[in-house]
């Protein structure tokens, strides 16, 4: 059984372009001005290809894969 | 000591009951010689009677200090104290006040906490208005060979930002005065806060400069005196910055847990008689006068109207002024204080001022879009949350007069 | 006949080498837009943008692959002597040096993009930028190396399509910079309201 892993993102490199709201429509809805919400659950195990992928085609590098389940949305504080 | 009628005092601790005489040999008199904290093997006593005092952050987030201090010292040696007397907080003035009559208070301190970590420097990092009397004790330190380490002043840069903690470090770091998402790391490798500098990696301590002040006397008088005022649950004496419809605003020595309204009492008396309070600053919570002022002023006390004592501020709101208009005023003043970091900071906090703005003046304001927005705005620190709270509790303690505005009407019209 | 058909292989080679060189401005400048266009948030309506992201990079492999071709054949032929180290090193071949040379230098500055881009997620985003920006070297360098090494320039529509294609990336450029909007803007925020603006005194 793999570690758990959820979706961070870094809001001061985040530019809102949206790539990853398109890759992962299940986990990452975007707020009013184009900038991702994060549910800040588990990565389902089916997804975490897509994941890793989003990770890697943000065009910021702004999303990150955390290890860790449960915790802080959006990456504040 | 000056008694209310309900039973409110001053305490006079950190604050001297003689203002003029800000020298060494006054502080000295006053307080006695530094005890020095450099034996290693009294390092986790003395954090261990700062634990039993249960001194907490006097910045606004109260964090245990000994476990900060704990942490630190078990990543020894750190590369510096950074005394956070920024006070970006435009309601609050307990820091400069404290740094302007009490300078020596503040060091003392900072060189304790230097010695417990083993940092290597002190940087005081302070607001315009004090840096000549902070720099002049800093200087009569040095002659008179005070402190263990060296103590470097640094202005701080004049915004609301910058005296989040992440933003301070950032701004001693690298001169830029923006919070950098991650706060400066407890203990472990601090890759990069905390990290630059000639002192080498690693994170650095940063504490509120009241904070300081406790620490110093704890190390003097210990934790029986500490606790000798104050609530047994949240001990000790704190500043409050005491502003807005009271005859005498200022700073004020107290005890945590005097009730509000004492509080009131000891400045005076309110101007008028009062309709709301904004406890905590800017970014504190509004509460209604009614139910606040009989509450003691601690984080435990004012849990039921959803408030807490944050930077030690009280603004008083008589009935006959518009919380909407203020709150638009503040809500204004917040989103242009942020970094312009991130986007939803900016624009959230850009769109619900004006929706506010709306409301104040009397127009249309969809207040589902605003709590929509209140829910989303975030950002890499907690400058929109602080923000959001703030305006939640106006919008649930001015309801009533938000339904006015909606009809075209203001409080302050009345005749 | 088999001089004559060594002939027209080393014809081959060196018309190969001359085709996949107009292809590979080609392609290189469709990379181009598409990274600009990729930046300036520029998608087709119904077009996701990690699409058009994938495609800048799958060109930009593809753009290898045939760069590969290109520089191999051009190796292999008999007629011209330009050397295995002048395909790394700038300047180094006899055959036309400056030429070649600033072919060499164009792959150079490619292969910095690419490595980089490879290890964008340890690079770090603003070392990986940096180096991006000399896309925007390479592509002109290769491009005065197909006006000065092509030969076949005189030909109407190869001077056309490699005209056409400075023209396109130049308004690309031109577009971009024109319209360019930080996406955070300066006000309202970046803590310019001072202590004085404070309320509740």
């Amino acid at each position: 059984m793999t570690a758990p892993v959820r979706l961070a993102v870094d809001l001061i490199a985040c530019d809102g372009r949206g790539l990853c709201a398109e890759l992962l429509p299940e986990l990452i809805t975007l707020d009013d001005w184009g900038y991702p919400l994060l549910s800040g659950r588990a990565v389902p195990a089916a997804q975490r290809g897509e994941a890793s992928a989003a990770v890697q085609l943000c065009p910021r590098l702004a999303l990150r894969l955390e290890a860790g389940a449960a915790g802080r949305t959006s990456g504040s504080g | 000591m000056t008694r209310s009628a309900l039973g409110a005092r001053t305490v006079s601790r950190l604050l001297p009951g003689d203002y003029a005489d800000r020298t060494l040999a006054r502080h000295l008199a006053r307080h006695g010689n530094r005890p020095s904290c450099a034996d290693p093997r009294r390092r986790d006593e003395l954090i261990a009677e700062v634990e039993r005092a249960g001194l907490t952050g006097r910045g606004g987030a109260g964090f245990p200090t000994a476990v900060k201090l704990r942490a630190l010292a078990a990543a020894w040696p750190v590369p510096r104290v950074i005394a956070n007397g920024v006070e970006g907080e435009p309601a609050s003035d307990k820091d400069k006040v404290l740094l302007a009559v009490a300078p020596h208070l503040v060091l003392d301190g900072a060189a304790g906490a230097a010695e417990l970590t083993g940092a290597r420097e002190v940087v005081m990092v302070v607001h315009h208005s004090v840096r000549e009397i902070v720099d002049h004790a800093v200087a009569e330190r040095r002659a008179a060979g005070t402190d263990p380490v060296p103590v470097r002043v640094l202005t701080a840069a004049d915004t609301f930002i910058a005296g989040e903690a992440s933003a301070v470090v950032h701004w001693v770091e690298r001169g830029v005065a923006a919070p950098t998402g991650r706060p400066p790391r407890l203990g472990g490798s601090g890759k990069r806060l905390g990290g630059g500098g000639k002192h080498g990696p690693g994170p650095a301590l940063v504490q509120n400069v009241e904070t300081l002040a406790h620490l110093a006397l704890i190390l003097r008088h210990g934790a029986a005196w500490f606790r000798s005022v104050g609530s047994p649950g949240e001990p000790g004496s704190m500043l409050i910055t005491m502003a807005g419809a009271v005859r005498r605003p200022g700073v004020y020595e107290i005890e945590t847990d005097t009730p509000v309204g004492g509080l009131i009492e000891l400045a005076g008396g309110a101007a008028a008689p009062p309709g709301a309070l904004l406890i905590g600053g800017y970014f504190g919570t509004w509460a209604e006068a009614a139910a606040a002022l009989p509450l003691p002023f601690s984080s435990a006390g004012l849990a039921p109207v959803g408030a807490s004592p944050g930077a030690g501020v009280i603004a008083v709101l008589p009935r006959t002024a518009c919380g909407l208009a203020e709150t638009a005023r503040i809500t204004r003043y917040l989103a242009r204080s942020s970094a312009g970091q991130c986007g939803p900071c900016v624009f959230g906090l850009d769109a619900i001022a004006g929706q506010l703005e709306r409301l104040a003046a009397g127009g249309g304001c969809d207040l589902t879009l605003v709590h929509r927005w209140l829910g989303q705005v975030r950002g890499a620190c907690r400058h929109p949350d602080g923000t959001a709270l703030m305006v939640a509790s106006a919008l649930r303690v001015f309801s009533a007069e938000a339904d006015l505005h909606a009809r075209g009407w203001c409080s302050e019209d009345r005749p | 006949m088999t001089s004559a058909a060594a002939g027209t292989g080393a014809q081959g080679l060196w018309f190969v080498s001359r085709g996949s060189g107009l292809v590979l401005l080609v392609l290189l400048t469709v990379v181009m837009v598409l990274g600009i266009a990729n930046r300036a948030g520029w998608a087709p309506r119904h077009w996701p943008r990690f699409v058009q992201a994938e495609l800048h990079r799958t060109l930009s492999l593809f753009t290898v692959a045939l760069l590969g071709l290109h520089v191999i054949t051009a190796i292999l032929d008999p007629y011209v002597t330009i050397g295995w180290a002048a395909t790394a090193i700038p300047f180094l071949s006899p055959y036309h040096r400056l030429a070649i040379g600033l072919g060499t230098l164009a792959v150079d500055l490619g292969a910095a993009v690419l490595l980089t881009s490879a290890l964008r997620s340890r690079l770090g985003f603003r070392s990986w930028r940096a180096v991006h920006w000399l896309a925007y070297l390479a592509w002109p360098t290769a491009f005065v190396h197909a006006l000065a090494a092509g030969n076949d320039m005189r030909t109407g529509w190869v001077a056309a399509t490699v005209w056409g294609s400075a023209v396109v990336l130049a308004v690309a450029v031109l577009i971009r910079v024109v319209t360019a909007r930080r996406r955070v803007p300066d006000s309202p925020a970046n803590g310019t309201a001072s202590r004085d603006d404070r309320v509740l005194r």
